[in-house]
């Protein structure tokens, strides 16, 4: 196929997400929408009732996908994922803590804790709050394991592109006793999660934490454009299967 | 004191106001022009990618250089941020601060080696021995240590979540374990290396990877397609 080829079917692709994006976001349900249950969210929103009755403080860590790489995708997701923590939990004592391997990231969750701050009871904002603790896979291990030694955390979210280094991350969090829930975009990574976190999100499901977290219409909306898009893959995957054991593909 | 908004009463109560509406109207302003920014950058990022045409082509180039020199840019403020984190544990005289001064002290030391050696070729020798001799060892303990969690991990796992997914998870840990590995005295399991080889890895393994990789892969469409229609807005505060 050639790349001319390859760019209209990704075009098209784009151009039915969107238009099922935006009919779904406009369309007025008769009924509140009805998703898949996910313990891991449900035990997400009792950990952060926790933190806030208990003046302790949540950590995410957003792991170290670059944001000029596809990557960057499950780390846009952590950080959604930490604006509506940080809303959730702004009637607490202390605002979450963010640390992340990439620059991009660590600037845009301090944006993100800014953006949270206005509307929370915490006082003034600490840019302190969202870290970049280090620029290689281990490096940014040892400094984010710092963070969730030191600062009083009792929920962790880890969210975001990470690699074999979850491990430490997440074994230093069990140490502490905390909450982890933890999800990336990486197969490796998620195969470690699932061994380590108490809460492993497995696939997509790291991109559903909106929806779950009733971050807005869209999310909801995105979720259902997700699942026709899925029944179309497998419709395509299992009729191409079918024509190739006809012997006519 | 406040009034039942939130706006200040008093004696500046009516210029606080004022203030405030305009600061309201500039932050909207300001905002507005971002996401339209944000946008306009995505889409056209995006048609370079689907259409072939030397402007798009060009205009995606120049766009992702511009992406990466902010990027640059943004290690700096990124560094400057953790030298501010770790000086304000210091003055408070937090927990573990002794690290946090061996941190500044090592920073500080590799960043004037690492210029210096831009001038001075012999300082380079030292510059790069730091990098070989500390930063990598440590980085490859830390991978040894990784062995040990994991192991550690999969123990724990049959004692938190007791269900058929965890019994399976690490009876096939173990399948591809043994069948990737030759033991002492017995060399390679009879049977089990052609399974892992033949069964496992390239059908069960990669079928499900498959699977778990169409799914991120819609969730980055979803996600991407927010951020384009400015829904979810990483950047520019509301």
């Amino acid at each position: 196929m050639t790349n001319t080829v390859l760019g209209l079917i990704g075009f098209g692709i784009f151009l039915i997400s969107a238009v099922l994006l935006v009919v779904f976001s406009v369309w007025r349900r008769k009924s509140p929408p009805v998703f898949r249950d996910i313990p891991a969210f449900a035990r997400m929103r009792q950990a952060v009732g926790r933190v806030v009755e208990d003046g302790t403080r949540l950590h995410i860590s957003l792991g170290r996908g670059s944001l000029v790489t596809p990557q960057s995708a499950s780390g846009l997701a952590g950080l959604i994922l930490l604006r509506r923590l940080a809303e959730l939990t702004s009637a607490g004592d202390q605002p979450p803590i963010a640390t992340s391997g990439d620059a991009g990231i660590a600037i845009l969750s301090q944006d993100t804790l800014q953006a949270a701050s206005q509307v929370s009871a915490q006082g003034a904002y600490d840019p302190t709050l969202g870290r970049l603790t280090g620029l290689t896979p281990f490096s940014y291990a040892a400094g984010a394991t710092t963070t969730i030694r030191d600062e009083n955390i009792s929920a962790n979210v880890f969210m975001g592109n990470f690699g074999v280094e979850a491990a430490l991350l997440i074994e230093a969090a069990e140490r502490q006793n905390t909450f982890t829930l933890a999800g990336s975009d990486n197969i490796t990574a998620q195969a470690i999660m699932y061994a380590t976190s108490q809460e492993p999100l497995i696939g997509e499901e790291l991109f559903a934490a909106g929806a779950y977290t009733d971050a807005g219409r869209l999310h909801v909306a995105s979720l259902t454009m997700q699942d026709i898009l899925r029944w179309s893959i497998i419709g395509v995957i299992l009729l191409g299967a079918i024509l190739k054991l006809a012997g006519i593909l | 004191m406040v009034d039942h908004r939130g706006y200040p009463v008093g004696r500046d109560s009516k210029v606080g106001r004022y203030s405030v509406n305009l600061k309201s109207l500039i932050s909207t302003i300001s905002r507005g022009w971002l996401i339209a920014i944000a946008m306009a950058s995505g889409l056209l990022v995006l048609a370079g990618y689907f259409f072939i045409s030397p402007t798009l082509t060009g205009l995606r180039s120049f766009l992702l250089n511009l992406a990466v020199i902010l990027t640059g840019f943004a290690v700096f403020i990124g560094i400057a941020n953790l030298i501010n984190a770790h000086s304000k544990k210091i003055r408070r005289k937090e927990k573990g601060s002794v690290y946090s001064i061996i941190l500044i002290i090592f920073l500080v030391v590799t960043f004037v080696l690492g210029f210096v050696a831009r001038f001075f070729p012999a300082v380079g020798g030292i510059f790069s021995g730091a990098f070989n001799y500390i930063q990598l060892p440590v980085e490859a303990s830390l991978m040894g240590i990784l062995a040990v969690t994991l192991i550690y991990a999969a123990i724990r796992l049959l004692r938190r979540r007791l269900n058929f997914l965890s019994i399976l998870f690490l009876i096939t840990a173990l399948l591809v374990l043994f069948g990737s590995a030759s033991l002492p005295f017995i060399g390679e399991v009879p049977g089990l290396s052609e399974l892992v080889r033949l069964v496992i890895s390239p059908v069960l393994a990669t079928s499900g990877a498959r699977g778990i990789l169409l799914g991120v892969a819609l969730g980055t469409i979803a996600m991407g397609l927010r951020v384009l229609f400015g829904a979810d807005r990483p950047y520019g505060g509301k």
